[in-house]
């Protein structure tokens, strides 16, 4: 039987996997934080109340598929995919190392649990359409596929493609959730190549669109609950989240998309052998709000 | 002389005898592999007469996905479907699949290491008036060089029926190369087709031809007409360009001690491009490769293209004559 999880118990799961994200970034040297950090909740939602999985047998047949489509955020599905007992919390310091299971982007073969290989953006939506129309058309089963999308891979014509696909099929055993958190590596998405109206364009694909805060995770499970009453459309969850939240220097700030802590000094930001104090500092008290006794 | 073996067609070297498409086979082993596996289904890119994928879809209309202009969402779809347990073929023309979607095969199909069979029609200059743009001739290349992937180059419909089964009895990403044009039926029901394992059709000593597709039947012609002048030569079908068949090509070439590869492909990083890179490291001979040469193809009827861009029998018997005067 599933544990039950109450709201104040997954928000603290969600700070404990954020400081763990801190923690691998900072031993692999390289990834990046502000994704995975953004994150954090979305994962922790669909990992300890939303998914029908069972970490103990991950090829389980009747499991929910989570594709990730944008790989680059992996270091949020392995902390949560740890925490919630696929494989111990201590392998998350292996991230990116030789002979990792966790690779700088995930492979499929490499961890039970993943189940696809991912990182060039914009392939995803069209692996979990493939998937959900197996599951609706031709082996009617009782399983539903969830997609997390970053919002710059909108940008990728191939996207479009499966969102097309998804909409004329009504693939209602598909939720997408697209990290909206306005940033990517070159600058913010509206300077980049302007993705709004979002939520209109995925409407015009013939998809239900809900717009969600991705940092209330009472908001996200009961947004992802919604989409499974929708009957003969896909749903597409816009995830409102702020890039590196719960680190202040982090947040909202482009620079930090594909960059660990305490790996390089940068204009206006902590110097490096600070970053990780802080960060973690900032995550164990909340911003200062309380006084934690891990402290 | 034609290995009897190899049990060919008795219209060999008639002027009658029957052409077909090797696509047509195509078509014909996705029905013959449909009724033998209930997880084959097929998905086509707008190309389904044209790919002759239509034979599947009326027989197996629920397992039959119509994509649209969309060949890398059809690569990741499949990728997602054999994921499901599925054992899906996609159909388009090789220069969209595996051209345009190349980086969707390398990723959702090779590094995921999934049960994807990708089936490029309409390969080669052979496919005429269409031009440069539909006339896919770097695609064994951009295939061969993906780890996990096979590729099978059918010389006739027939054996691109018993291509497209075998196809879909391996578990792991196939790379199907089909043409457009019809093409001489040499090959008979009882030919050995075995996946990876290639065949001596005519046997002989002098040199050794080595080719795949439809020029293989060229290749014949060359053979037949070279042993009338008196010179003896062995034709090896490679259809399965990998893996490569190294005993049987190495068996051959050490008897024959000159070697004459011919495909209808760019030779830079295609089939004859593949024997050469193991023939050089295990036994050097000197070697003539008949293909395309860095070029692009045009518009033109099929012979006359094969003939203009060297691939015909005559060019064939020239190379022969080159290799072994090199001997």
């Amino acid at each position: 039987m599933k544990k039950e999880y109450t709201i104040p118990e997954l928000e603290k799961k969600a700070n404990e996997i954020r400081q763990d994200i801190i923690k691998m970034l900072v031993k692999a040297g390289s990834g990046h934080s502000a994704g995975p950090l953004g994150m954090a909740d979305v994962f922790t939602a669909l990992y300890f109340s939303v998914l029908k999985h069972d970490p103990k047998n991950p090829f389980w047949e009747e499991r929910d598929r989570l594709i990730l489509s944008n790989g680059h955020i992996c270091p949020v599905r392995y902390a949560a995919m740890a925490h919630a007992g696929y494989f111990p919390v201590k392998e998350l310091d292996t991230l990116r190392k030789f002979g990792s299971r966790l690779q700088g982007h995930p492979e499929r073969e490499r961890l039970p649990g993943l189940e696809t290989t991912s990182g060039p953006l914009g392939s995803g939506l069209s692996q979990a359409s493939g998937m959900a129309y197996v599951g609706k058309y031709i082996d009617k089963t009782t399983w539903r596929v969830y997609c997390a999308m970053s919002d710059a891979e909108q940008e990728a014509g191939q996207t479009w493609e499966a969102a097309m696909f998804a909409g004329k099929n009504k693939l209602d055993n598909l939720t997408a959730i697209i990290d909206r958190n306005n940033i990517q590596i070159d600058g913010f998405t509206e300077d980049i190549m302007p993705l709004e109206p979002l939520k209109e364009k995925y409407e015009a694909f013939n998809w239900h669109v809900l717009e969600v805060d991705g940092h209330n995770i009472e908001a996200i499970i009961d947004a992802c609950n919604q989409a499974k009453a929708i009957h003969q459309k896909p749903t597409v969850l816009i995830m409102h989240t702020i890039p590196g939240k719960g680190v202040s220097f982090m947040e909202n700030d482009f620079k930090w998309h594909g960059t660990p802590p305490g790996v390089s000094n940068m204009e206006g930001e902590p110097a490096k052998e600070e970053q990780v104090n802080i960060a973690l500092k900032e995550l164990r008290t909340l911003g200062g709000k309380i006084h934690s006794e891990q402290e | 002389m034609v290995n009897p073996k190899a049990h060919l067609s008795e219209k060999l070297f008639h002027d009658e005898i029957e052409k077909v498409p090797t696509r047509n086979g195509y078509g014909e082993g996705l029905v013959a592999a449909g009724e033998e596996n209930k997880q084959v289904v097929v998905l086509c890119a707008d190309l389904t007469e044209s790919t002759r994928s239509e034979a599947f879809q009326k027989k197996f209309p629920e397992r039959f996905i119509e994509v649209g202009v969309a060949e890398q969402n059809m690569a990741s779809l499949a990728s997602g479907m054999a994921l499901a347990g599925k054992v899906p073929f996609i159909s388009s023309y090789a220069t969209f699949s595996p051209g345009r979607n190349n980086e969707q095969i390398r990723t959702t199909i090779a590094i995921n290491n999934v049960n994807v069979k990708i089936a490029g029609a309409h390969a080669g200059i052979s496919v005429g008036p269409d031009g440069a743009t539909h006339q896919a001739l770097e695609d064994m290349a951009l295939m061969r060089v993906m780890p996990r992937m096979s590729v099978i180059y059918p010389c006739d419909a027939l054996e691109a029926k018993k291509a497209t089964l075998a196809a879909s009895r391996i578990t792991g990403p196939v790379y199907l190369r089909l043409a457009r044009a019809g093409t001489p039926q040499f090959t008979t029901e009882e030919t050995p087709f075995e996946f990876g394992k290639a065949e001596v059709f005519y046997e002989g000593k002098d040199a050794t031809i080595v080719a795949c597709g439809p020029l293989l039947y060229e290749a014949m012609i060359a053979a037949n007409l070279l042993e009338k002048e008196g010179v003896s030569v062995e034709v090896i079908n490679n259809h399965t360009i990998k893996p490569l068949d190294q005993s049987t090509i190495l068996q051959s070439v050490q008897k024959t001690k000159a070697l004459v590869t011919v495909e209808e492909h760019q030779v830079a990083g295609g089939m004859g491009s593949a024997v050469v890179e193991m023939l050089s490291q295990q036994f050097p001979v000197p070697v003539e490769m008949v293909g395309v040469k860095d070029r692009f193809g045009e518009s033109g009827e099929p012979d006359e293209l094969w003939d203009a861009f060297g691939l015909s029998h005559p060019h064939i018997i020239e190379a022969v004559k080159r290799v072994m005067k090199r001997k």
